[in-house]
């Protein structure tokens, strides 16, 4: 094997020079590059040898968990008291919301049945912690302490007890990785709560979100909740996602609009992963349309 | 006692089973989640670096693409992304390995330091040409943290090379 920048001598030459062999590895290098990033096609291939590096992740996991049980361990009992009793308050409520809200659904299910109408969307939840920012500094992205084997599948809604953080993108055995809102990359279909208006909520990055494609006409005025609108079959409709904080109306044809998210994305551990029990209806097919016909020649 | 070209000192041959341990236990450090905390090191890029100057004929661009893979599956990064900066690391390693030798480990850590930053220059633009936010300039701080290691991972990874075979008084080795 010859060493790059040090040629030996012709007699002595074995195997590809290294700049072939650079300029092979290389270009391996870019095309997993351009079919990961592009296609998605090695989610496969990153899913099994994820096993292989899996304990040692593990075992590199362990200092930092020991560093964050240990600040638990030393909070004081003061805080403890003091988080009690505001849990106890917070229970009181929920339990009171909550008698009132197994009536509604009882009510709603049975009026359901009346008008004919299928079933609302069963869910099914799970509840998880966030562990740590992912270490890819390049998105937004967070890794939770549930995997698949706890039923965490990619493309549940994970919120918290204000609004929606994002959504679950990739699995591992006990671990996942959920994308925040305010990742570049991440869409959700909204509606505006106070008249159902709907758009596309983007990240726009600092923390920010971007009501994308909104025409500069439409009725979104500043302080107006954004809801998730459930039209893209994924998430569950109505859970509040962010407030419009500022709209700009004199760009061209959409307008500019500025939210923040409700759920306080990047500084939150406790969360719950909420997702369909059952797959969306398919989409209905459009009818092929009849072959026009000819007209006759009169 | 430097152990560069310069030195009298005759060092043990490395073995081969210690340059991979030693970058497993890299993989290892480097998959510790610190999250977005700025400046820490790549630890897999150093102990790459360090194997392909000493011993550029085991530890090569073969290792710094199944390296880089790990570290990308570990990171949930770009599959590729850390593979193509560190097989093109291991290359320039490779290629200025014989020079700088010649130089003591603070000297060899300047050397060092474009190489690093290459590696992250690399990996940034593959990220922004497929459509990433900029990470912000305090990513760069990694190479400089790396670079400063340098000296000291020196030191800890040629320890194994400094043992006698057999003590000896009459033999000065």
């Amino acid at each position: 094997m010859s060493l790059a920048g040090h040629p030996s001598p012709p007699i002595f030459k074995q195997g590809p020079t290294p700049l072939v062999r650079l300029a092979v590895l290389v270009s391996i290098c870019l095309a997993m590059l351009v079919a990961d990033l592009k296609f998605r096609y090695l989610e496969v291939v990153r899913q099994a040898l994820s096993v292989a590096t899996w304990p040692l992740q593990m075992a590199a996991a362990a200092p930092a968990d020991f560093v964050r049980n240990a600040a638990v361990y030393f909070a004081t009992l003061v805080e403890v008291q003091k988080d009690n009793s505001a849990l106890r308050g917070r229970e009181l409520e929920a339990a009171q919301r909550l008698l009132r809200f197994e009536q509604l659904e009882e009510e709603n299910r049975r009026l359901r049945g009346l008008l004919d109408m299928g079933a609302s969307v069963a869910t099914k939840s799970v509840a998880a912690e966030i562990l740590y920012d992912a270490p890819d500094p390049f998105d937004r992205k967070v890794i939770l302490n549930r995997g698949s084997q706890q039923g965490v599948e990619a493309g549940m809604a994970v919120v918290n007890e204000q609004g929606m953080l994002g959504q679950v993108t990739r699995v591992y055995p006990v671990q996942a990785e959920v994308t925040l809102l305010t990742d570049k990359d991440q869409a959700v279909p909204v509606q505006v709560a106070r008249n159902g208006l709907r758009g596309v909520l983007a990240g726009a990055g600092q923390g920010r979100l971007e009501l994308r494609f909104t025409l500069s006409g439409a009725d979104v005025r500043v302080g107006d909740r954004l809801v998730t609108s459930g039209l893209d079959g994924l998430f569950l409709a109505g859970l509040p996602v962010a407030d419009v904080v500022s709209v700009d109306r004199d760009a061209q044809t959409f307008a500019v609009i500025v939210c923040e998210p409700v759920a306080g994305v990047e500084r939150t551990t406790q969360v719950l992963l909420l997702g369909r029990a059952a797959p969306p209806p398919p989409r209905p097919v459009p009818e092929p349309e009849p072959e026009p016909r000819k007209g006759r020649k009169g | 006692m430097q152990p560069t070209h310069r030195s009298s000192r005759i060092l043990l041959p490395a073995k081969t089973w210690f340059a991979w341990l030693s970058l497993l236990v890299a993989l290892g450090l480097s998959y510790i989640p610190t999250g977005l905390t700025p400046g820490v090191p790549d630890w897999v890029a150093l102990v790459l670096a360090f194997w392909s100057i000493r011993e550029p004929l085991r530890v090569g661009m073969g290792a710094g693409f199944l390296f880089g893979v790990l570290v990308d599956i570990g990171h949930g990064a770009a599959m590729g992304q850390h593979a193509l900066a560190y097989v093109v690391l291991c290359y320039l390693a490779t290629s200025v390995s014989r020079r700088v030798l010649w130089f003591g480990p603070t000297q060899q850590a300047l050397q060092m330091f474009p190489l690093l930053l290459l590696t992250q220059v690399i990996m940034v633009t593959v990220r922004l040409v497929a459509g990433a936010e900029f990470p912000g300039w305090w990513y760069f701080l990694s190479s400089l943290t790396s670079a400063a290691l340098w000296v000291p991972l020196n030191y800890l990874l040629l320890l194994p090379q400094y043992q006698p075979v057999d003590r000896d008084d009459n033999r000065p080795i």
